[in-house]
C-alpha cells in the first residue's frame, strides 16, 4: 500500500469560491478578525440588547416586566443572542453587505490551528467544527442521561425534586435528538460528500459555515432553558401544558427554530451540490452508496424541517402576543400542534436512521473485500424510506382520539416502511455472503449495527401495530425501541465512520486496543442499559415519571448500574480520541483500510482543493476482488492521488492486503 | 445467478438446519412458557385479545431475528479473514442476485401485509383494541351507541341492559393535574375519585381532560386512551374477571406526572350497583353543585373565544356531531 507521497506543489487554477474583492478589517490576522471570541461577544451583546427591548416594549405591563417572566424580553434576548453571535463570526458579512449594494469582504482564508474557530467556507473545516460540535452535544446530553438513571435507582428516595427531573429528562432527549440531526450529516457528510463525489467544493460554501454557526447557537440557546428554569414537556412539548411554562419554553422553541434553520441550510447546500457538483462520468449508478444515504438524509432535512420551524413560530407567537394557534378555548387546538410536530418528527426519525445505514453499507465492502450486494435496491431503498417517511407520523397519534378511523392507514403505511428500511439487512447479508470480514474497529461497529437495529426495527412493528401499541405506547418500550434505533443504529453507525475516516480527515490513527475497549464497552453495556428497559415498560412503567411501581426496581437498578459503565464507554472513546490525535498521535497510512473510494485517493492530507484535476470517473468504488477491473476514476496524470491506478490495480488482484 | 462455488449448498442448508430448530425451539418456549404471563394480563377480553396480538408478533418476529442472528453468526465464525475461508469473488455474481433479491422483497412484503391485516382485523373486531377512538368511535361494541346517548341525555339509570342481553356501562374519565376522577353519569353524575367497575360488562370510557393533556392507561384493563381538554376520547372494553388495576397517566402533563396514579376494581355487578348507588346517595349534596354531566368541560371549542361552560344548549351524543357537544338544559 502506498504512504501519502509528498504533495505536489502545483496549486489548482479554480480554488475556492468567493474571489477576494478587498481586504477589510475582517481580514486582518489575529485577534483583530472576526472569530469565536468576538462571536461570544456579539452574543452577549445581543443577548443584553435584546432582553432590554423586550422589556421596553412590553413597559405598559407592569406585572411581567423585569419579572424574569417576560416571554418577550426573553425570546427577544435569545433572538439577539443568536444574530449577535451570527454577526460576530461574520456569517452575516456577506448577505449584509450585499443588501447594501456594496462589494462583499471576501472570508479570510486563515492558515493554521485558528481557521478552526473562524467562519470557513472550506467543508473540510466545517466538518471538523462538526465533529467537535456533535461531541459537545453529545457529552452534555449523554451527563444528562446519567442523572437520569441516578434518579430511577429508587422509586421512593428522589435526588432531584420532580421539577428539576423533568427539565432534566427533557434537556436531554431535546439535545439529544438536535445533535441526532445533524451527528453524521454535520461532520462527515460535509467533510466527505465533495471528496466522494470528486467536487472542489460544496454548493454553497457560505451556507454551509452558516450551517454549522447557528447549530451551535442552538446549543446555546436550548441550553439556556436550564437557567430560565427549564420546561417539562420533554422533548416533544405537547401543547397546552407548552402554553403553560415558563421562559424555558421559549428556550425549546425558538432553539428548535434556530437548530431547524441550520438543518435546513446544511440539508439544502448538501442536496443541491450531490445534484449538481457530481464529477464527470459519476453517473446516478456510480455514486457511493453513503452519498445516496446523504442526499435522501438532505432532502428529508430541506423538506420536513419547515414544518418544525412554523410549528415552533406559532408556539412562539401563543406565549409572547397571545395568540391561540394551539389554544383550544379560543379556536386553536392542541392536535394542531402534535401534527406539525409528527408531520416533522417521523421524517426526523429517517433523519436519524438513514446515514447510519449509509456508512454501513460503505465501509461493509472494504472489510468483506467484496461489492457492495443489491446496490440499487439500497439506493431505491433509501429513496422509498424518504417518501414514505411523510405518511406515517400519526402513528405517533393512535391512542390520542384524533382521526381513530385513519388507524388501519397508519398502521399499513409504517409497517409498509419496514420492507425499504429492512433492504439494509438485505444488503449487508449479501455483501457478507462467503466474505473475507476482516474485524477492524469500524467493523465491529458497523456489525453491532445490525445486532441494535434489528432489535430497534422489529420492536417498531410491534409499536406499529394498534392492539399491542395501546400497551407499549407512551412507555419505557417506546423509550427502548428509539434508543436501539437512534443510539444502536446512528451512534454505533457515527462510532464506525470516525474510526473509519478520522485516519483520512486527521492523518491520525485511533489507538486499536482503546478502540477495542470502547467497542466492547460501549456493546455490551448500551444491551444491558436499554434491553432490560423492554420489559419495564411492558410491566407497566410510563415514560417520564420520577418514581415507578417498586417491584421494577431491580430491572431499573441493572439498567442504571449498566447505564452508568456504559458513560464510562463514551469516556474512553474520549481518552482514545484525545490519546490518538494529540497526545500520541500515529501517522495514518494514506489508505489505512486498502478502500476504493474515491475520498481515499486524495492527497494526505486534503488540499484545500482536493483535487488539482476534477477527476473522471470510471467506475463504481466496489469493485473488491475482482481481477482486471477498470480504475475508479481517471486523474488526468495529476498526482493529486495519493493512490493511484497502480496500487489500485494491485489491490484487485491481491484482495488479501492483510 | 450461479453458485460461487461448489460447497454454497451447504452453507446455506447448515444454516437453515440451525434456524429451522432454533425458531422452532424459541417459539414453543415462547408460546407455552411466557406468552400466557405477557402483559397486560387476562383480566378483560380487550387485554386478552392485546395479549393475544402481542404473542402471535412475537412468534413470528422470533424466526426473524433468528434468522438474521444465525447468518450473522455463520458470517462470523465462517468468513472471517482469520479462519482460511473461501477466497471472496468479486464481480457481476457479488453484486446482485435476482432470485435472492425478489425473495427477499416478496417475503417480507407478505409478512408486512399479513400483520397489517392482521392488525386491522384485530382493532375493529375488537372495538377499537381499548384504545382511545375519538369523540365518534367507527368500531363500537353493541349497545354502546345507545347507551352513550342514554348516558348525555339522561335518560338511563344503573348498568344498561340492551335487548341482546349486552350490560353497557358509561364512565367518566376526567383528567386534570394530577389526577383522575370518574363520573357515573347513569347513576346521577356523581363524581369519585375512585374507579369501581362491575364484572362481565361492557364500559365505554369517556376520557376528557380539564387542562392539559393527559393519557388514561388502566393496565390490566389494557385501555389506554389520551385525555385532550375540549374533547371526548371513548374507549371501549369488557370487564371479565374481577381484580384490582392500576391507572396511570402516560402522557406527561408536568411537575407531578409521575404521581399521577390510582388504582380501580372490578367488582361483582351487583357489589357494584350497591357501591355505586351507596355512594350517589352519599354525594348528593356535591353532585348538585358540580357542573351537568357533559363530554367536555373546558369551553366551547365552537364558540372561540369565549362560551365559558356551561352555555345551555343541548347537543345530544350522536355519530357526526364532534367535540362540544354539551349537556341537556336541566
Ligand atoms: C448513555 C446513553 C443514554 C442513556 C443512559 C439514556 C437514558 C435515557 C432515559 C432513562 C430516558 C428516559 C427518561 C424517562 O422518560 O423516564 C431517556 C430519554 C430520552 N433519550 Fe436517552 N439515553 C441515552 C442516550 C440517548 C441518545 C444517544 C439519544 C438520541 C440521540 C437519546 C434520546 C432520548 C430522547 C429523545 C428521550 C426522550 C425524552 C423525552 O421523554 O422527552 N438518549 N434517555
Ligand atoms: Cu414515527
Ligand atoms: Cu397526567
Amino acid at each position: 500500500m502506498t504512504i501519502s507521497a509528498e504533495r505536489p506543489t502545483e496549486v489548482a487554477t479554480s480554488v475556492a469560491p468567493p474571489a477576494r474583492v478587498s481586504t477589510p478589517w475582517t481580514q486582518r490576522p489575529g485577534w483583530m478578525s472576526q472569530h469565536l471570541g468576538t462571536a461570544i461577544v456579539g452574543g452577549f451583546l445581543g443577548y443584553i440588547l435584546g432582553h432590554w427591548f423586550g422589556n421596553y416594549i412590553s413597559s405598559s405591563y407592569p406585572y411581567i416586566v423585569n419579572s424574569g417572566q417576560n416571554s418577550i424580553a426573553v425570546t427577544l434576548a435569545l433572538t439577539g443572542m443568536v444574530v449577535g453571535w451570527l454577526l460576530g463570526i461574520g456569517a452575516l458579512n456577506y448577505p449584509l453587505a450585499k443588501l447594501i449594494g456594496k462589494d462583499a469582504p471576501a472570508e479570510s482564508e486563515v492558515k493554521g490551528w485558528s481557521k478552526y474557530f473562524r467562519y470557513s467556507t472550506d467543508h473540510k473545516v466545517v466538518g471538523m467544527q462538526y465533529v467537535v460540535g456533535v461531541l459537545l452535544f453529545m457529552f452534555t446530553g449523554g451527563l444528562l442521561a446519567m442523572a437520569i438513571r441516578t434518579e430511577l435507582l429508587n422509586p421512593t428516595t428522589h435526588v432531584f425534586g420532580p421539577g428539576t427531573y423533568i427539565e432534566i429528562v427533557s434537556e436531554h432527549g431535546t439535545i439529544m435528538m438536535m445533535m441526532a440531526t445533524s451527528i453524521i450529516v454535520g461532520p462527515l457528510g460535509n467533510y466527505l460528500v465533495p471528496l466522494m463525489i470528486g467536487s472542489r467544493r460544496m454548493a454553497f460554501p457560505r451556507i454551509e459555515a452558516f450551517s454549522f454557526w447557528i447549530f451551535i447557537a442552538g446549543y446555546m440557546v436550548i441550553f439556556s432553558a436550564l437557567p430560565y428554569g427549564g420546561f417539562s414537556t420533554g422533548w416533544t412539548g405537547y401543547a397546552p401544558l407548552q402554553t403553560q411554562n415558563g421562559p424555558g419554553m421559549i428556550s425549546y422553541l425558538l432553539g428548535f427554530a434556530v437548530i431547524g434553520m441550520g438543518m435546513m441550510a446544511a440539508g439544502f447546500n448538501i442536496a443541491v451540490s450531490i445534484i449538481n457538483y457530481r464529477a464527470p462520468g459519476m453517473t446516478w449508478s456510480r455514486v457511493p452508496i453513503f452519498v445516496w444515504s446523504i442526499l435522501a438524509t438532505a432532502s428529508l432535512l430541506t423538506l420536513a424541517t419547515p414544518v418544525l420551524f412554523a410549528g415552533g413560530l406559532f408556539g412562539i407567537l401563543d406565549k409572547t402576543v397571545q395568540t391561540a394557534f394551539y389554544v383550544d378555548e379560543h379556536g386553536g387546538s392542541s392536535y394542531l400542534w402534535q401534527n406539525l410536530f409528527w408531520f416533522f418528527g417521523h421524517p426526523e426519525v429517517y433523519i436519524m436512521a438513514l446515514p447510519g445505514f449509509g456508512i454501513v453499507a460503505e465501509i461493509l465492502p472494504v472489510f468483506t473485500r467484496k461489492p457492495l450486494f443489491a446496490y440499487k435496491v439500497a439506493a431505491s431503498g433509501m429513496i422509498g424510506v424518504a417518501l414514505l417517511s411523510f405518511f406515517v407520523w400519526q402513528h405517533h397519534l393512535f391512542q390520542s382520539g384524533i382521526n381513530p378511523d385513519m388507524r388501519p392507514l397508519f398502521m399499513l403505511t409504517t409497517e409498509l416502511i419496514s420492507i425499504p428500511t429492512g433492504f439494509i439487512f438485505l444488503v449487508g447479508m449479501g455483501t457478507l455472503y462467503r466474505a473475507k470480514i476482516r474485524f477492524e474497529i469500524p467493523m465491529l461497529f458497523a456489525m453491532a449495527l445490525f445486532f441494535n437495529f434489528l432489535i430497534g426495527g422489529v420492536t417498531g412493528v410491534f409499536l406499529s401495530d394498534v392492539p399491542v401499541n395501546v400497551t407499549v405506547h407512551g412507555g419505557f418500550f417506546v423509550l427502548s425501541h428509539f434508543h436501539y434505533t437512534i443510539m444502536g443504529g446512528l451512534l454505533f453507525a457515527f462510532m464506525a465512520g470516525l474510526y473509519f475516516w478520522l485516519p483520512k480527515m486527521t492523518g491520525r490513527m485511533m489507538n486499536k486496543k482503546l478502540g477495542l475497549i470502547h467497542f466492547w464497552m460501549m456493546f455490551v453495556f448500551f444491551n444491558l442499559t436499554f434491553f432490560p428497559m423492554f420489559i419495564i415498560g411492558l410491566l407497566g412503567q410510563p415514560r417520564r415519571v420520577f418514581t415507578y411501581a417498586s417491584n421494577l426496581q431491580g430491572l431499573n437498578d441493572f439498567s442504571s448500574i449498566s447505564a452508568f459503565l456504559l458513560g464510562l464507554s463514551f469516556l474512553v472513546f474520549a481518552f482514545n480520541l484525545v490519546w490518538s490525535m494529540w497526545i500520541s498521535p500515529e501517522k495514518a497510512p494514506a489508505n489505512p483500510w486498502d478502500s476504493l473510494g474515491l475520498e481515499w485517493q486524495t492527497a494526505s492530507p486534503v488540499p484545500a482543493h482536493n483535487f488539482d484535476r476534477i477527476p473522471v470517473i470510471m467506475t463504481d468504488p466496489y469493485h473488491y476482488s475482482e481481477p482486471g477491473a477498470p480504475a475508479l476514476a481517471d486523474f488526468g496524470g495529476a498526482s493529486s492521488g495519493a493512490a493511484t491506478s497502480d496500487s489500485h490495480s494491485a489491490k484487485n488482484e491481491g484482495a488479501d492486503n492483510d | 445467478m450461479a453458485n460461487n462455488s461448489q460447497d454454497t449448498p451447504r452453507d446455506l442448508r447448515k444454516m437453515t438446519g440451525i434456524w429451522v430448530v432454533l425458531s422452532v425451539a424459541a417459539d414453543l418456549l415462547f408460546w407455552f412458557l411466557v406468552g400466557p404471563h405477557v402483559p397486560p394480563g387476562r383480566m378483560t377480553e380487550t387485554a386478552k385479545n392485546n395479549q393475544l396480538d402481542f404473542n402471535i408478533l412475537l412468534v413470528i418476529a422470533l424466526p426473524v431475528i433468528i434468522g438474521v442472528w444465525v447468518y450473522m453468526g455463520y458470517a462470523i465464525t465462517h468468513w472471517s479473514a482469520k479462519r482460511n475461508g473461501p477466497e471472496p469473488v468479486g464481480g457481476a455474481s457479488a453484486r446482485s442476485n435476482k432470485k435472492a433479491q425478489v425473495w427477499w422483497i416478496a417475503v417480507t412484503s407478505f409478512v408486512v401485509l399479513f400483520l397489517a391485516g392482521f392488525g386491522t382485523v384485530a382493532l375493529i373486531v375488537d372495538h377499537g383494541s381499548g384504545g382511545g377512538e375519538g369523540p365518534n368511535p367507527v368500531w363500537m361494541p353493541a349497545g354502546a351507541a345507545r347507551a352513550e346517548t342514554a348516558a348525555i341525555n339522561g335518560t338511563g339509570t344503573g348498568i344498561l341492559t340492551e335487548p341482546g342481553g349486552e350490560h353497557v356501562l358509561p364512565v367518566q374519565v376526567i383528567g386534570q393535574q394530577w389526577k383522575f376522577t370518574y363520573r357515573y353519569p347513569t347513576f346521577g353524575g356523581f363524581e369519585s375519585s375512585q374507579l369501581m367497575l362491575p364484572a362481565n360488562t361492557t364500559i365505554a370510557f369517556n376520557v376528557t381532560s380539564l387542562d392539559v393533556i393527559h393519557s388514561f392507561w388502566a393496565y390490566q384493563l389494557s385501555v389506554k386512551a389520551d385525555a385532550n381538554p375540549g374533547v371526548n376520547n371513548v374507549a371501549f372494553t369488557e370487564t371479565k374477571n374481577v381484580g384490582n388495576f392500576t391507572v396511570r397517566c402516560s402522557e406527561l402533563c408536568g411537575l407531578w406526572h409521575g404521581a399521577m396514579f390510582n388504582y380501580g376494581s372490578v367488582v361483582s355487578p351487583s357489589d357494584f350497583v350497591t357501591w355505586a348507588t351507596t355512594t350517589e346517595a352519599a354525594n348528593h349534596a356535591n353532585t348538585k353543585d358540580l357542573p351537568p354531566f357533559a363530554w367536555t368541560y373546558t369551553p366551547d371549542a365552537n364558540n372561540a373565544a369565549g362560551g365559558w361552560f356551561p352555555d345551555g344548549t343541548v347537543t345530544p351524543y350522536s355519530t357526526v356531531e364532534t367535540y362540544g357537544a354539551k349537556q341537556p338544559a336541566s
